[in-house]
């Protein structure tokens, strides 16, 4: 790199990751200031954990995260395989305009229409709250669905169409086929959807915070709440910690991740062979 | 034979069952609801059909004071003129931060790309309230800006940051700029470099190659990352009730507002303006980006 685009990706980075720094640093303060560092403490993250709601907070939006993961995938995955089939066009042209409505609509759209319909039908049925983990699970499993497609769909079309031909042809039932041959073969996009729905999943606050009940508060929901009133250093600790969990997911995905390292290999051969070919 | 058509019919068969229970939720739980958002805007509490929801977004008035005269102003349409204000500042100062990155970033040796990406989309997995809760405390009045400069000795007692449009548009850059980075960074990864090789060669210079070669190839990316920044910008909640210190509202934080008052029918009606202003933003986008792309 030329130095002019290092001190630009420098600049870029830094202002990506100075107020995360600054997090990081603060949640060890041992007075409340946000800006004069009086001493190394742990004391915010003892506070952090003597808040059992927002442990729970924790607790619900796993629970709530791989339920909307797993009922998503499953449900986009068999919607992917059918999509790829369909010879009917005008069905192809709807379907595939409603898996792009919750990608293309502002988050708050897709959270009132929803929070709309379940007030209505819960008047209908003359509920009094008619926001619960249901209707929070359903509205996930909403917009989780149209990335699970988006994944699984071309792994299909990119699929050799004549392996479960082979496999019907020499026996195999078209279920059987289905289990044995492309399955495999689809599996990284299934899995990449299943990560992405369970990110989505745990990172929403606009959509849960407009289809979510009284009774169940996830983290998003609960660091709004805790946002809303006076500013409080346990934030960072819930943060620090946030941030250091997903770097070690990063890094041990980074790390298991043989393909895309597979990917800079060929892309460096690649590289070598063309510097050969030009000499 | 029978066999082939018990095999043909249980093709079938399974065909319509896995794409069923999709179809069903689509049509549930992605159409219904927004047919829900008209009926709520169109409707009052006792089911009626009313344009008055529709009509308050564009008569209602509230006074402001400025420069010490009272003046009338059509509220809504003052928020939603200043939502969008802001959120075409921040995609446009996006855009012009980030295009020269992802270009940088697709030309670099594939290690530093794949580690460069990585380390850019970190801070896009925290959550975007932690994001903002971050900044508000770097912008606020005692924060570490404004210290750091009183440290120096500069007198910043009456220069506030927080609560300025400036300190929304900070955090809505700083929210989605890795929205506009990324797309445009994989259109360029695959743009072929043969092609810009070609130009130089057949003598255009290089602000003729940027403008004639890479630009129309990397619009698509421009067209996505444009609209996955500007969507969330125009219709955010959080940003602006944090930075702006709840002086900015912008239209979120107006449908937030009827949502907590519970005037369900007016934050439908609000929501459903919203849609319908962005379905036309990008429809008249990409009819343009068509254009130019067959030009």
């Amino acid at each position: 790199m030329k130095p002019v685009s290092k001190v630009y990706t420098a600049l870029i980075l830094i202002f990506l990751f100075a107020p995360i720094i600054i997090l990081l640093v603060f949640s060890f303060n041992a007075s409340k200031s946000l800006s004069v560092f009086s001493g190394f403490s742990l004391h915010w993250y003892e506070e952090l954990f003597r808040d059992h709601q927002t442990l729970g907070a924790v607790r619900n939006t796993l629970i709530l995260a791989v339920s909307a993961a797993l009922i998503s995938t499953a449900m986009g995955t068999a919607a992917a395989v059918g999509i790829y089939r369909l010879r009917n066009r005008y069905l192809r042209v709807a379907l595939d305009t409603a898996t792009n409505i919750p990608m293309i609509n502002p988050d708050i759209i897709t959270g009132i229409s929803l929070m709309l319909m379940f007030v209505y039908v819960g008047r209908l049925f003359g509920a009094a709250t008619s926001l619960n983990f249901v209707t929070m699970l359903i509205a996930h499993v909403t917009f989780c669905l149209p990335y699970v497609i988006l994944q699984v769909l071309p792994k299909l079309q990119q699929m050799d169409k004549a392996l479960p031909e082979a496999a019907m042809d020499l026996g195999c039932t078209p279920l059987r086929a289905f289990f044995k041959v492309e399955v495999p073969e689809i599996l990284p996009g299934i899995l990449t959807g299943m990560i992405m729905a369970f990110t989505l999943s745990l990172d929403d606050f606009v959509i849960s915070y407009f289809t979510a009940g009284n009774g169940f508060e996830t983290l998003p929901i609960r660091i709004y709440d805790m946002t809303k009133k006076t500013v409080t250093p346990k934030m960072y600790a819930l943060a620090t910690i946030i941030f250091f969990v997903i770097l070690a997911l990063l890094l041990v995905s980074n790390l298991m991740d043989s393909e895309t390292s597979q990917d800079v290999k060929d892309a460096r051969t690649k590289k070598k062979e063309r510097k050969k070919a030009k000499a | 034979m029978s066999r082939k058509n018990t095999l043909h019919a249980q093709k079938g068969l399974i065909q319509r069952l896995v794409l069923a229970p999709y179809s069903v939720w689509a049509l549930l739980f992605i159409i219904v609801p927004l047919t829900f958002v008209a009926y709520y805007a169109f409707t009052d509490n006792n089911d009626q059909f009313t344009m008055r929801n529709i009509l308050r977004f564009f008569n209602e008035t509230s006074s402001v004071v400025k420069n010490g005269e009272t003046r009338e102003v059509r509220r809504y349409l003052l928020i939603f003129g200043r939502s969008l204000k802001l959120a075409v500042i921040s995609t446009v100062i996006c855009l012009v931060a980030g295009y020269p990155f992802a270009y940088m970033l697709a030309r670099a040796p594939a290690r530093t790309q794949s580690i460069l990406i990585t380390i850019i989309m970190i801070p896009m997995w925290m959550n975007f309230l932690i994001r903002t809760y971050a900044w508000m405390t770097i912008l606020q009045d005692k924060g570490v800006i404004l210290n750091f400069l009183r440290t120096l000795g500069l007198r910043v007692d009456n220069f506030h940051i927080i609560g300025t449009e400036t300190a929304v548009v900070i955090g809505m850059v700083y929210d989605y700029f890795p929205y506009m980075i990324l797309p445009i960074y994989s259109v360029m990864a695959k743009m072929d470099l043969k092609l810009i090789e070609a130009a130089h060669d057949l003598g255009c210079s290089g602000a003729g190659v940027l403008r004639r070669v890479i630009w129309p190839l990397s619009l698509p990316g421009v067209i996505s990352g444009i609209n996955m920044v500007l969507v969330p910008s125009i219709s955010t909640f959080y940003i602006s009730q944090k930075l702006g210190n709840g002086m900015f509202y912008l239209i979120g934080d107006a449908i937030e507002q009827q949502y907590v008052a519970n005037d369900l029918h007016f934050a439908a009606a609000i929501a459903f303006i919203l849609m319908v202003v962005l379905l036309v933003c990008m429809a008249l986008m990409q009819r343009a980006a068509n254009r130019r792309a067959f030009a």
